[in-house]
């Protein structure tokens, strides 16, 4: 961890107007107030943080001030005058860019051509591509992250596309930057690489919106935090402001430790995996058991999601064998895996979890289809019995009930996140496989989803947990497999589990192999 | 995946509000209907009599029996554009199935009509399983699949033909199929209500049914919930063949000979009235009762525009229009259902 990034180095002269000001701005939907008079604002050089849970109306804010969506009531105010944005155009008129958690790249196009979409520079007629390249080169040199300007932006990995969105903002010399949890991707690494060009901006005089629900990280670069919670502001409060004080402003409540302590009874392996090679993965073997929660720690991309993918049917496995409760699956689908008993939770709830157009109850009866609780005699199937199970099912992983009806892209992404966890309570399963749990979840549903792990474990279910927050899967492993290019570079057990250690081993072979 | 389309926001007491609701939970289909009624009966003085509207539902039959099928396959996230070719092909496999078993065979009429009728299903049941299987196992999409099988099975078909329409059918497939009634309700129709009902139960009483639409709402978290997207999708093209067979039986039998040109216009007036009916092309959405309503949509387009006489070249264009119109409709509803 980097120290806190120095605070605004010059002094702003009194009476400087902000760089954007929302003023008393509401946003109402059908039955929906999602933002009550808000009113916030952005100096020069200045880091404001928005924080709050999910739902709460900061996207909504953002993307008013950047031109998405337009407000119900009230005005956003440039550089002290009144500004008429009306689209994501007038916002840049304005010096206002955003970079959203929705990538705006065109997957088939090269990173040159994504920098330069829609603004091409030309001469005459024609594209000036040796000046495109130069520019290109000078911006990302400025960045310190140098991509090849020539790759597809399909063959980069997450943490490139989204300095690339950021390289892309950059390029229009914004003097208002909007960045919405542009770290949800990043490496400690390149975090640590973007708060110093952030501070670099600073300097520059650009204010920068920052949303973001890590609080330990946001806390190194804020200069104020703008708490909401349910569309309102609920309070404007210096960096320094502790942790829990910030919690308590977002949830309205006080929230207890957020992680329970899982009782450890382990019992002979369930699910075994040996050398397994194939997708991303080479050599990897070890053995999930009940009543224990197994983590896997690691960078995007060393190997802790993918061998799950490969162990699931769901990419290729070249060599190596996985046993489930005694019998050989190595060469299972993931139809089979599934009804064999393993519950996979998706890392990217809204392309492979949720069926976006439909209900809450149409989507958690996803999960009761192959159970025998919704089942009658020649493949019929009793809706009644779906309702009734939607009601036990939400219960269980306290949904308020009147969500259950509603389509479940109107739901914020806790609750999402609690609908595709209601479906490992839909039936009986051995093995449950939580990749990215808590991603994009508010701390209330986190510290309730994790009950719920704790509650799977304690019952004799054997647990697995991949994660890239560090602290998550540390806290809930009772083993830790720290992976690295493809490998497990160490087992940790319980009492081993510890930040530097893991850390240490994050880097082991990959930097080796740089 | 029926029981709850898209959820409402509080009541609202005014009336944008109220249409609004409407639109969102079944689509564009009651503004297109109230407006076609105004239109047709200042129009014309026989339009809304008893007597058209008895009409308009027997013509609407086999529509009503292809759109039911292209709603399967629409909620799948596909779609079919080879119900004209199913239909073709069905119409002069049965005919020319009936001809030759008629000229010495001692199987008895009845036989013949049995052995013709199980010839179309097989038939398209084959078309069914290509299309399926292509989309399914060969990652073809559902446009090119089954635009390709369109121009083979409807060569196919003029090829076996020469283009010329085969007669000779036995009368009483006619007479049966075609212009029979049971307890009074022509046989059509009673065809009809039992796919209907049959369907119905499928879609929302059924596994298979359920899988249907969730391999349209998202085909990934299909997988990851267990079920075989890809016999899921050949089961989905194969009924669709099937239920457009039997509407191609029952045209054969009402003109009493096996034709190759039988289908021509179904593929757009299918998805037109799943469209209009509020099947969402997105995939995930679709439900059987407005499918029926859209399909008898078209049909009193059809009788009310003859009624009008307006030629078949306008109204070539009008039914055009009103698929377009409705898919802007259909955009924009997905776009509110899910609150962007």
């Amino acid at each position: 961890m980097i120290d806190r990034v120095a605070m605004n180095a010059v002094p702003l002269p009194p009476g400087t107007p902000p760089r954007v000001e929302a003023r008393g701005i509401s946003k109402r939907y059908p039955g929906l107030l999602a933002l009550d008079h808000v009113t916030f604002s952005v100096m020069p050089g200045e880091v404001h943080v928005l924080f709050g849970e999910n739902g709460a109306g900061k996207s909504t804010l953002v993307s008013i001030i950047a031109g998405v969506n337009e407000p119900s009531d009230g005005e956003v105010v440039v550089n002290g005058e009144s500004a008429e944005i009306h689209s994501v155009h007038d916002a840049r008129t304005y010096g206002i860019n955003a970079v959203f958690q929705e990538f705006s790249l065109v997957p088939s196009l090269s990173v040159l051509d994504n920098l330069f979409l829609g603004d091409e520079i030309r001469r005459g007629p024609f594209l000036d591509h040796a000046r495109m390249r130069r520019e290109a080169t000078a911006l990302f040199g400025r960045i310190g992250f140098p991509l090849d300007l020539d790759t597809p932006v399909s063959s980069l990995g997450r943490a490139e596309q989204q300095m690339l969105e950021i390289a892309k903002a950059l390029r229009r010399e914004p003097t208002t930057l909007i960045l919405d949890e542009p770290t949800a991707s990043l490496t400690e690494k390149e975090t640590d690489r973007l708060f110093s060009f952030i501070a670099e901006l600073k300097t520059r005089g650009i204010g920068i919106i920052y949303i973001s629900h890590r609080i330990q990280e946001f806390q190194r670069i804020a200069d104020r935090i703008t708490v909401l919670r349910d569309g309102r502001v609920r309070g404007v409060v210096p960096a320094d402001t502790p942790e829990s004080e910030l919690v308590e402003l977002m949830a309205g409540r006080a929230i207890g430790k957020i992680y329970p302590s899982i009782a450890h009874r382990p019992g002979p392996p369930i699910l075994s995996a040996r050398d397994l090679t194939g997708a991303g993965v080479e050599g990897v073997s070890f053995d999930v058991r009940p009543g224990e929660v197994l983590g896997l720690a690691g960078l995007v991309g060393c190997g802790k999601s993918e061998v799950w993918r490969i162990i699931l049917g769901l990419s290729r496995r070249s060599s190596g064998s996985v046993t489930l409760a005694g019998r050989d699956m190595s060469a299972a689908n993931t139809g089979d895996m599934i009804r064999a008993g393993v519950f996979y939770l998706p890392p990217d709830r809204k392309s492979e979890g949720l069926m976006l157009a439909l209900s809450s109850l149409d989507n958690m009866a996803l999960g009761m289809l192959a159970g025998d609780q919704v089942s009658r005699s020649r493949g019929r199937i009793s809706n009644r019995a779906i309702r009734t199970e939607g009601l036990r099912l939400a219960a269980q992983v306290d949904l308020a009930p009147g969500h259950l009806p509603r389509p479940v892209s109107q739901l914020s992404g806790g609750n999402q996140q609690k609908i595709l966890f209601s479906r490992g309570f839909a039936r009986t399963w051995e093995v449950f496989v939580f990749d990215e749990p808590t991603v994009g979840v508010d701390v209330g549903t986190r510290a309730a989803l994790y009950l719920l792990i704790k509650q799977l474990t304690e019952s004799g279910k054997a647990v697995v947990v991949i994660s890239s927050d560090l602290p998550e899967v540390m806290n809930l492993s009772h083993r830790l497999l720290v992976f690295a290019r493809g490998r497990i570079s160490t087992v940790l057990e319980r009492d081993e589990i510890e930040e530097s250690a893991i850390l240490g081993h994050f880097f082991k072979q990959g930097e080796l192999a740089r | 995946m029926t029981t709850a389309t898209a959820a409402l926001p509080p009541r609202h007491r005014d009336p944008a509000g109220l249409l609004r609701r409407i639109f969102i939970r079944v689509g564009i289909l009651p503004f297109f209907l109230i407006l076609a009624l105004l239109v047709f009966s200042s129009v014309s003085g026989n339009f809304l009599t008893g007597a058209n509207m008895i009409n308009v539902t027997r013509q609407s039959v086999y529509l009503i029996l292809v759109a039911l099928g292209q709603m399967i396959v629409l909620v799948t996230g596909g779609f079919d554009l080879a119900v004209g070719t199913t239909i073709a092909l069905t119409s002069v496999v049965t005919a020319t199935a009936m001809t030759t078993l008629a000229t010495g065979s001692t199987i008895g009429v009845f036989g013949i009509i049995g052995l013709g009728i199980g010839a179309g299903l097989l038939t398209s049941l084959g078309i069914g399983l290509v299309n399926g299987f292509g989309v399914a196992y060969l990652g073809v999409s559902p446009f090119i699949m089954t635009l390709g099988v369109q121009s083979v099975g409807m060569g196919l078909a003029l090829y076996l033909t020469g283009g010329v329409p085969i007669s000779g059918l036995p009368p009483e497939f006619s007479d049966s199929f075609g212009f029979g009634r049971m307890l009074g309700i022509p046989v059509p129709i009673m065809v009809a209500m039992a796919a209907i009902a049959v369907i119905w139960l499928f879609v929302g009483q059924t596994r298979l049914g359920k899988e249907i639409y969730a391999v349209g709402g998202n085909a990934r978290a299909a997988v990851l919930s267990g079920i075989n997207v890809g016999r899921t999708l050949v089961i989905a093209y194969a009924l669709c063949a099937i239920l457009t067979s039997i509407s191609g039986i029952l045209l054969t039998a009402r003109v009493e000979s096996g034709e190759a040109n039988l289908g021509a216009t179904i593929a757009l007036e299918s998805i037109a009235a799943c469209v209009i009916g509020g099947v969402s092309l997105h995939g995930g959405i679709g439900r059987v009762g407005n499918v029926i309503l859209g399909a008898f949509f078209i049909v009193l387009m059809q009788n009310g525009m003859n009624l009008a006489k307006l030629g078949s070249y306008v109204q070539m264009i009008l039914l055009g229009g009103l698929l377009i119109l409705a898919v802007i409709a259909d955009h924009f509803r997905y776009r509110l259902i899910l609150g962007k």
